[in-house]
């Protein structure tokens, strides 16, 4: 007798209801609209979040390769209950959020990856994440970490998070912290942000094509000064940037 | 007392930067020297404020000047607040007025992002008065929310008015290549639409994060020198026409009008006197606007515009490019940056780039007179300095 190996590997997911896109304006008067991509989307955010993995500044590398990963494992069914949202300014992919359902009470965050920096741009990303959970999922609280100090300012600091660190996360086996309905409620008015419905003609556009951003987070000109200790002043960079300007290394 | 000119410039990016204070220092000093045809110069000033409290870093002059291989050339580190740049600008001047030097290079260089934002906001606030401020929590950001609060009753600034500083900033930002932020922002979007409180979210009122500088590493450097050795360049040349610098109480409260900047009236009377020009002349000015409300303020207080005025001449478009007064091209420290030590030499930088006629999509065009205020504490040690381009 065959055994179709695939239905064991493959988990049933739990039915989770939409999230209904929405938007915004943001700082630069942009409108970014928020939607829930499915399977048949992942290819073509792939590339632009590979690109990232290779950003060794403010912990790009780390985070876009977990969710490089965390992606294809949705795309191959090989993760439980996850969901991807995307931001997108004029079809540009601005910002990546996903996460997990745990349980019906309990939903775990797993990243916030912004491909254009500044403007808010992966807070409200994130924001909508919660709302998804909070709101839309009607969860009692989301289990978060953070992988850079930017993300802890935003959503430890920002949201005013629980400690769960008795609750390993998901992200490495790290203490968890915790967003509740209740500080949720406490951060709406503040910080989380959107209109409901999205224009039609934004919302076209947005699901037409998944554009590359026009000006995603770069590599240090100099990885060996991105990386240098502190106190380290041995010139290094600067006898490379004499090289580039040329012959004056020992003006 | 001879005159003095700008013969060599040089600047970082203003960003978080990657590398030691000292080669921040170090970097633009090279550029200077390349921009000027020098090999060596006699001395160096440098300008830093937190050098020694943020990144363990004293002395930094004697490390820049061995670093820069320009030994052995005197070397001094000048502190003086946020106005350190424009401070070490006078020493150079003096350097090379008096007849002690022949050529001067002065950097200005600060790596504030080595800590967190609340340690570099405390880092700053440390300029406060110890007893009558500090000790009671006060930081920049809510002095100057306190100011704006009365500028705004008593003359009738809106919140309207510090948005389209910041909005205009960032668009002259977008045009320098150096400049920290590269965001065009809208009133749309920092102050209209429904989502304009989270995106510019209070930060003291009635100051909301649009309405303040970034906290920045960078570094700039100006070479000063001798009418002789301003000719052999093939460039404009740029003399460093006037100085002025003022003080004022340590303390606020200690004013008798809050919403007068005095220190930034009298050093830039003193500044035009030096020149021999009057307000009206200038071209192009660099304006310390750590917070929107300074850049209306000091244009008021220097003199181009009647106080309680500025607003009205920037709703007029009077001080964006192709204004009238065109007042910081670069994109001030709203959008530049603003790396405390070295913000006068940027904006000495920017002036004479602007001066030569080579600062791109951001040139005021015909510029020959240009200004810079740099604004230490709380406008209580205030330095200004005058270029001027020789025909």
């Amino acid at each position: 007798m065959s055994v179709d190996l695939e239905k064991i590997l493959r988990p049933v997911d739990n039915p989770m209801p939409p999230f209904q896109p929405k938007y915004m304006t943001i700082a630069s008067g942009e409108e970014m609209v928020i939607r829930q991509v499915g399977r048949e989307e992942i290819p073509d955010i792939l590339p632009h979040v590979e690109a990232l993995m290779h950003v060794e500044r403010d912990y790009y590398d780390i985070v876009a390769s977990r969710v490089y990963a965390e992606l294809l494992s949705y795309y191959y069914y090989r993760v439980q209950d996850e969901y991807v949202l995307v931001a997108q300014i004029n079809g540009e992919l601005a910002a990546i959020v996903n996460g997990r359902m745990v349980n019906k009470d309990v939903g775990m965050s797993l990243h916030t990856l912004a491909l254009k920096r500044g403007l808010r741009i992966g807070a409200h990303a994130f924001a909508a994440k919660m709302e998804y959970h909070i709101d839309i999922m009607n969860q009692k609280e989301v289990l978060i970490v953070a992988e850079s100090p930017i993300g802890f300012r935003r959503w430890m600091i920002e949201y005013n998070l629980e400690k769960r660190f008795d609750t390993p996360h998901e992200l490495g086996g790290v203490p968890s912290w915790a967003l509740t309905k209740e500080l949720f409620d406490k951060a709406r008015d503040t910080l989380v942000v959107g209109r409901r419905p999205v224009p039609g003609h934004l919302l076209e556009k947005a699901e037409a094509d998944i554009l590359p951003p026009s000006d995603p987070p770069k590599p240090p000109d100099d990885l060996l000064a991105a990386t240098r200790a502190r106190y380290d002043s041995t010139a290094t960079v600067l006898i490379e940037q004499r090289k580039r300007i040329g012959g004056l290394a020992n003006a | 007392m001879r005159d003095v000119y700008a013969v060599g410039i040089g600047i970082t990016t203003f960003a978080r930067l990657e590398y030691p204070l000292v080669e921040i220092a170090a970097y633009p000093g090279l550029m200077a020297l390349r921009d000027s045809g020098l090999k060596k110069v006699d001395h160096l000033y440098v300008a830093n404020m937190g050098g020694g409290r943020v990144n363990h870093q004293t002395g930094l002059a004697s490390a820049v000047v061995d670093n820069l291989s320009l030994t052995p050339a005197g070397a001094e580190t000048i502190e003086n607040g946020p106005a350190s740049g424009a401070s070490a600008i006078k020493q150079g001047y003096m350097a090379v007025a008096s007849g002690m030097h022949e050529t001067v290079m002065v950097v200005g260089a600060e790596r504030m992002r080595e800590v967190n934002n609340l340690e570099a906001t405390d880092f700053v606030a440390t300029l406060t008065h110890p007893h009558a401020e500090y000790i009671y929590g006060i930081t920049l950001p809510s002095l100057a929310g306190m100011f704006t609060r009365l500028y705004m009753e008593k003359y009738g600034v809106t919140s309207r008015h510090l948005a389209m500083v910041a909005v205009k900033n960032h668009a002259n930002a977008m045009f320098n290549e150096f400049a920290h932020l590269h965001q065009p922002i809208t009133i749309e979007g920092i102050l209209d639409s429904p989502e304009a409180a989270t995106n510019n979210p209070m930060v003291a009122d009635p100051l909301r994060f649009f309405d303040c500088c970034p906290v920045s590493d960078g570094g700039a450097c100006v070479i000063l020198a001798t009418a002789e050795i301003a000719k052999k360049p093939d460039k404009p040349i740029i003399k460093l026409a006037g100085i002025g610098q003022a003080t004022d109480t340590h303390a606020i409260h200690d004013r008798q009008e809050p919403t007068d900047l005095l220190a930034v009236r009298e050093a830039a009377r003193k500044c035009f006197e030096m020149a021999g020009i009057k307000p009206k002349d200038v071209d192009v000015a660099e304006l310390h606007d750590a917070f929107t409300i300074l850049e209306i303020v000091e244009s008021e207080e220097a003199g181009f515009f009647k106080k309680g005025q500025g607003h009205i001449s920037l709703e007029k478009g009077e001080t964006k490019l192709g204004g009238k007064l065109p007042i910081n091209p670069s994109g001030g420290l709203k959008a530049r940056g603003h790396p405390v030590g070295a913000t006068g030499v940027a904006q000495a930088y920017e002036i004479v780039t602007q001066l030569r006629g080579d600062a791109g999509q951001r040139q005021v065009k015909d510029a020959k007179i240009g200004f810079t205020c740099n604004f230490g504490g709380f406008g209580n040690n205030v330095v200004c300095l005058t270029f001027t381009r020789e025909s």
